[in-house]
């Protein structure tokens, strides 16, 4: 049976591609052979209807208007050859060989699928791909997380999500609200980005502490993304700390050289001991770094600082606060 | 086998058509491979081939199949159907693929390689037209920072003329720099972090140095020795990699420290009713484990071994006295 339909959505494609103008459905019922042949103009219809919708998923975009704009003529169909087919695309050698690399970042991750078909039609297209001529370091973007589609698809048609989520700080995962409006990698790692609607502000989550299934709670085009939104900018928690805030740190001789490395500014303090001004961005994260030097750092300031190393270490330490 | 499914038999038979005309022919065989689907599909979507073409459908109307090659050679030769002869444009998400994967490239490559990368970019997105635009929207990667592109650079130059390096290389786990000379192998890229692959001869062992701890290279006159021709090391199952028989150690880890398992191998892993984790993980330097229980806080206790457990907790209160007023 799916062969007959095969046919019949190439046949319907095949006429409105080289017809010159637009065609009518009573044209199409003339030429199809299975539109011809239904039992009923309703059998029809709904046939044909199935069938634009088919096509158009295909990414085949299907034109409606007027057979002749001077008379109010019944409506035709059509597809705009240039709208149809990929533009005319040369590529030398050493560029097919960069875009069979492109093809490899992906891998098993994310988009993989998408990239076999999109390499299919650049063959199909004439370009030879080669994968072996270049010698350009191969990254890979990110590992596979099932979720990655759904919200690949929420974000590229605009479709609020909802899903559970395990945060890092909460014993149980809890139900959010997004509305997503981009996915970024990092250091492999998959995350989503967008407007939290239980949060009312934007949120990032990792895609790995999604658990179970995400569900679509709106149709395509539901939100729009505010203009001028830099993804990047929202996401800049995690790139290298900025180091918006200062700190004062008490490092030992010789320690903590990661600190020292990016101190703005660095004296001698009591014997053994040095002052180090160091910039950050994320209190926590800076928190977190400063505990992995143990006792060879003090935290001096600011306050908050301060006071979160002396709460964990006393956690460590077993001392009640 | 289950009947196909007639989107995927469309959309297999719109690139295949242009295909061979751009190619003249193909085999069975290596349309099947082409497609990732088996011989057999290739063959069913063939014959959706023969019924279809110009309306009307008459004899001239049709596509044309070589029967003879078909059967007799297992190739796939087609005539008559010129008005397919390009493949359908690239939707948003093949367009994304494609020009996020280019744009991690440019990345990761040389000074020389850009050139070529942002060619290639420029003609992809010229010919995807507004599905790269909306691409570009949807998904971005976050770069490396540019320091740690200079030293690529100097390293693959150093991998390609074959001579040694002096490395300040940093040590987070130690906490010490350490100067050493050695042959490279490989830059390799994995896990977001680009290494350097070499021999080292202060352990006179091969190591990976993660290049954002590389505090200064010295490009060295002395050649590579043998070591360096060893083939480059494959990634693809990680970095951390500790040995079989290095320290078992097992963690408990509240619900706010599973974290820890994604991003470090464990052996074994059981649910606690807090939400939280017991794990098992090899350890290639107990350093490394104090220094990740000093930052996880309350939040994991050491289980075993019970003497590293004992110290991290004397270095948290030594540390305490610290702030002592």
């Amino acid at each position: 049976m799916s062969a007959r339909k095969s046919e019949r959505l190439l046949n319907l494609l095949i006429t409105l591609l080289v017809s010159r103008g637009y065609v009518t459905k009573d044209r199409l019922r003339e030429v199809i052979p299975d539109y011809k042949n239904a039992s009923s103009e309703e059998a029809f219809e709904k046939m044909f209807e199935r069938d634009k919708d088919d096509l158009r998923a295909l990414g085949i975009p299907i034109e409606v208007g007027g057979y002749n704009p001077l008379f109010d003529d019944e409506q035709g169909y059509r597809v705009a050859r240039s709208a149809f087919e990929l533009p005319q695309i040369d590529l030398a050698a050493d560029e097919a060989a960069v875009i069979g690399l492109a093809a490899r970042v992906w891998q098993q991750a994310g988009l993989a699928a998408a990239t076999s078909d999109a390499l299919i039609k650049l063959k199909a297209a004439g370009v030879e791909v080669d994968r072996e001529a270049l010698n350009v370091a191969q990254p890979r973007l990110a590992e596979d997380e099932p979720s990655f589609e759904r919200f690949w698809e929420g974000v590229s048609t605009r479709r609020p999500v909802s899903f559970d989520y395990r945060s890092s700080t909460a014993a149980q995962p809890s139900t959010r609200h997004l509305q997503p409006w981009g996915i970024v990698s990092y250091r492999t790692r998959w995350y989503v980005v967008g407007h939290d609607l239980d949060r009312d502000d934007h949120r990032l989550f990792r895609l790995s502490r999604v658990a179970g299934e995400v569900t679509f709670t709106g149709p395509a085009g539901s939100f729009t993304v505010p203009a001028g939104t830099d993804i990047r900018a929202l996401t800049s928690r995690l790139a290298p700390d900025t180091g918006e805030r200062t700190a004062v740190v008490l490092v030992r001789e010789a320690r903590a050289l990661a600190l020292r490395h990016r101190a703005t500014a660095t004296q001698p303090a009591q014997a053994g001991w040095d002052r180090l001004e160091v910039g950050f961005g994320r209190t926590d994260a800076f928190v977190d770094e400063l505990m992995t030097f143990g006792d060879d750092v003090v935290a001096v300031e600011p306050d908050d600082v301060r006071a979160l190393v002396v709460d964990r270490l006393r956690s460590v330490a077993g001392v009640a606060s | 086998m289950t009947a196909p499914n007639a989107r995927d038999q469309v959309t297999r038979l719109l690139a295949l058509v242009p295909y061979l005309q751009s190619r003249g022919e193909i085999s069975v065989a290596d349309a099947a491979r082409e497609f990732g689907v088996s011989p057999k599909v290739i063959r069913r979507d063939i014959n959706v081939l023969l019924f279809c073409g110009l309306p009307g459908l008459g004899m001239g109307d049709l596509i044309e199949v070589d029967f003879e090659a078909l059967e007799g050679d297992d190739v796939i030769r087609l005539s008559n159907a010129d008005y397919l002869a390009r493949p359908l444009r690239l939707d948003t998400t093949e367009a994304a693929a494609l020009v996020v994967g280019l744009r991690t490239l440019l990345e990761g490559s040389g000074e020389e390689e850009r050139e070529v990368v942002e060619r290639t970019l420029r003609k992809v997105e010229e010919a995807a037209g507004e599905a790269a635009g909306v691409a570009a929207q949807v998904t971005l990667h976050v770069p490396e920072d540019e320091g740690e592109q200079s030293l690529h650079d100097q390293l693959a130059g150093a991998v390609a003329g074959k001579r040694q390096v002096r490395l300040h290389h940093r040590s987070a786990v130690r906490d010490e720099v350490t100067e050493r000379v050695v042959d490279p192998i490989a830059v390799l890229s994995q896990e977001g972090h680009t290494y350097l692959d070499a021999w080292c001869h202060r352990v006179e062992d091969r190591r990976l140095f993660r290049l954002d701890r590389v505090a200064a290279v010295e490009l060295l006159d002395s050649p590579v020795t043998e070591h360096a021709s060893q083939p480059p090391l494959d990634l693809s199952e990680g970095i951390f990699r500790p040995a079989p028989d290095a320290l078992l150690a097992t963690l408990r880890l509240g619900p706010q420290a599973r974290w820890v398992t994604e991003y470090h191998p464990v052996e074994s892993a059981i649910e606690e009713p807090d939400g939280g984790l017991t794990v098992t993980l090899r350890v290639g330097d107990p350093a490394w484990l104090a220094r990740l229980l000093l930052r996880l806080g309350g939040a994991a206790a050491l289980v075993d071994p019970p003497a590293l457990a004992e110290q991290v907790r004397n270095t948290a209160l030594r540390a305490l006295q610290h702030y002592a007023e």
